[in-house]
């Protein structure tokens, strides 16, 4: 019998309880002023407890001008943190790392020479058109990187050496040769993806060239296609790069085209990490293509390339070709003039 | 020495902008730019306040740290400057700033985007032009500071909202408010800019 009366009231008790722990907090937020008044305050939240519901406090503004709404975004002395202590360091560490290595490979294996020497033939590896699409791209890259290295660590660099006035028209011209050429090179971009893209795809042979140590081991032949292993993974690597650049650098070339600071600073943290990874990259290329290895900068230079050279580094693709042009008909490969 | 500061006693502010317009009109402000504004929060909600927001010539001034041209600095008086010859209009002070303060005169893309301006304390301009000429007033605005004068939008508010001076000062002047009328939101932003808070 009691048991009943008590579950009938429940219902009851539990809303004196609500209603009493609801009547509570309103009389504890209205508490009294010196002088009697209520305090306007009780309701306010204040900047800290703001910023901890969210990274930034934004309002209404009478002006037109609605991104100045924003009144706080304290993430700014982060970015500084990452622009000038993360990247200062991490960049040069990268990029004078990597051109301590190259240097050291130098040394080590120093420059890899043709075996068999020289057999006087010649043979078409890149056209033209492939040529003109790697230039393109190549001198955009060196304008975009120095250029880009300036804004970093001109400022350590060079300002001390030439002085602010003459630092400033530096710089200034250097913006302006960042911003036009990123055009140039997301053209260059786009033609070598397309471009190289075929014979960039991963083949069985690629792990067998790994097997036998990237023609870096002298007494070992490494087999590749038109391009080894390790082109591929430039060729991968520039791509994603190439494009992470790109997007980060238009988001930041189009500023509040649907994008606020925060978003730019973001943008600007994968743009300068992204593009001292990629420089990092490019040097290694730059190495190899020139000093590293004999015979290989005339492939990008003339566009020909040694028979012998092509037969130690990309014999699948000799034979595919001297193939070709014995089916066509032509002279296997073009004398040496 | 003073270390000169702003504050914005949110509990007085009634925004009216009278600071914004004191500002454009003695510094002569291009279009488009407002060195010092009013926002709103929690708009018709419980607990509305205003704060009058300009550049709060913060201690350890981000935009002076990020400066690829190191156009930016802050003088003796903690008042932070830019010299406008300098700088090359690249837009990292504006990703720095937690105040949003820098702007710039061009809103056009492709890197053309001005010098910066921004709120100068009306102290004139950070670059070679002689305090109180002609030529510096057209790059920066008015020079009250080398005059002995405070910043016009402190000087003009009408409830005494926004303080301008000393730091030492003001931060008194709010803390005997806040110990008087017993509550205050606080001084807007100082955490952030110079890395203390007023504690009443």
């Amino acid at each position: 019998m009691v048991m009943t009366l008590l579950s009938r009231l429940r219902p009851l008790i539990v809303t004196i309880a609500l209603l009493s722990i609801a009547a509570t907090v309103p009389a504890r937020a209205q508490k009294l002023n010196p002088d009697g008044a209520p305090n306007p305050t009780a309701s306010v939240v204040d900047e800290q407890t703001l910023l901890r519901q969210a990274p930034r406090i934004e309002g209404r503004i009478d002006i037109p001008d609605q991104k100045a709404a924003v009144l706080i975004q304290p993430a700014g002395r982060t970015w500084v943190y990452f622009h000038e202590v993360l990247l200062h360091r991490g960049g040069a560490i990268v990029i004078v790392g990597t051109v301590v290595l190259l240097g050291l490979a130098y040394l080590i294996i120093g420059r890899v020479r043709i075996a068999e020497g020289r057999s006087g033939r010649k043979i078409l590896r890149f056209k033209a058109f492939e040529r003109f699409s790697h230039w393109l791209t190549a001198l955009s890259f060196v304008i975009l990187g120095l250029t880009g290295l300036n804004i970093t660590f001109g400022k350590i660099l060079l300002l001390p050496v030439i002085g602010p006035d003459a630092f400033s028209s530096v710089s200034q011209a250097a913006k302006y040769a960042h911003n036009f050429t990123a055009f140039s090179f997301m053209a260059g971009l786009v033609l070598i993806i397309v471009i190289f893209f075929k014979d960039n795809l991963p083949e069985r042979v690629d792990v067998e060239w790994l097997k036998q140590g990237g023609g870096f081991i002298k007494n070992k032949h490494a087999p590749a296609g038109r391009f080894n292993l390790g082109e591929k993974l430039v060729y991968w690597f520039s791509l994603a790069a190439g494009l992470a650049v790109s997007v980060s650098g238009l988001l930041l070339l189009f500023p509040f085209y649907g994008t606020d600071i925060a978003d730019m600073q973001i943008a600007q943290v994968v743009h300068a990490v992204v593009a001292v990874l990629f420089v990092a990259l490019i040097l290694g290329h730059i190495y190899i293509g020139t000093l590293g290895m004999e015979g290989a900068f005339e492939a990008m230079g003339t566009g020909e390339v040694d028979l012998n050279w092509a037969k130690e580094h990309h014999d699948l693709w000799l034979a595919q070709q001297l193939a070709n042009q014995d089916r066509q008909g032509q002279p296997s490969a073009t004398p040496a003039e | 020495m003073a270390r000169m500061k702003f504050l914005c006693d949110a509990d007085r502010c009634i925004d009216c902008n009278a600071c914004v317009t004191a500002c454009k009109n003695e510094n002569e402000v291009p279009w488009g730019i407002n060195r010092r504004r009013v926002v709103t929060i929690n708009d018709g909600k419980p607990g509305e306040r205003s704060v009058s927001m300009a550049c709060m010539h913060c201690t350890d001034p981000p935009c002076a740290a990020v400066c690829p041209v190191t156009c930016i600095y802050p003088t003796e008086d903690g008042i932070v400057l830019h010299d406008k010859d300098i700088c090359i209009g690249c837009g990292y002070c504006f990703y720095a700033c937690p105040f949003g303060a820098p702007q710039y005169p061009k809103v056009g893309n492709f890197g053309s985007r001005g010098k910066m301006d921004k709120c100068t304390y009306c102290a004139g301009g950070g670059g070679p032009e002689a305090p109180g000429s002609a030529e510096e007033f057209a790059k920066y605005g008015s020079d009250r500071f080398g005059q002995g004068k405070l910043p016009l939008c402190a000087e003009m508010c009408s409830t005494k909202s926004l303080l301008a001076g000393d730091g030492d000062i003001i931060a008194q002047i709010y803390k005997e408010r806040v110990l008087k009328r017993g509550y205050g939101s606080g001084a807007w932003g100082w955490i952030t800019a110079y890395r203390e808070d007023i504690k009443v």
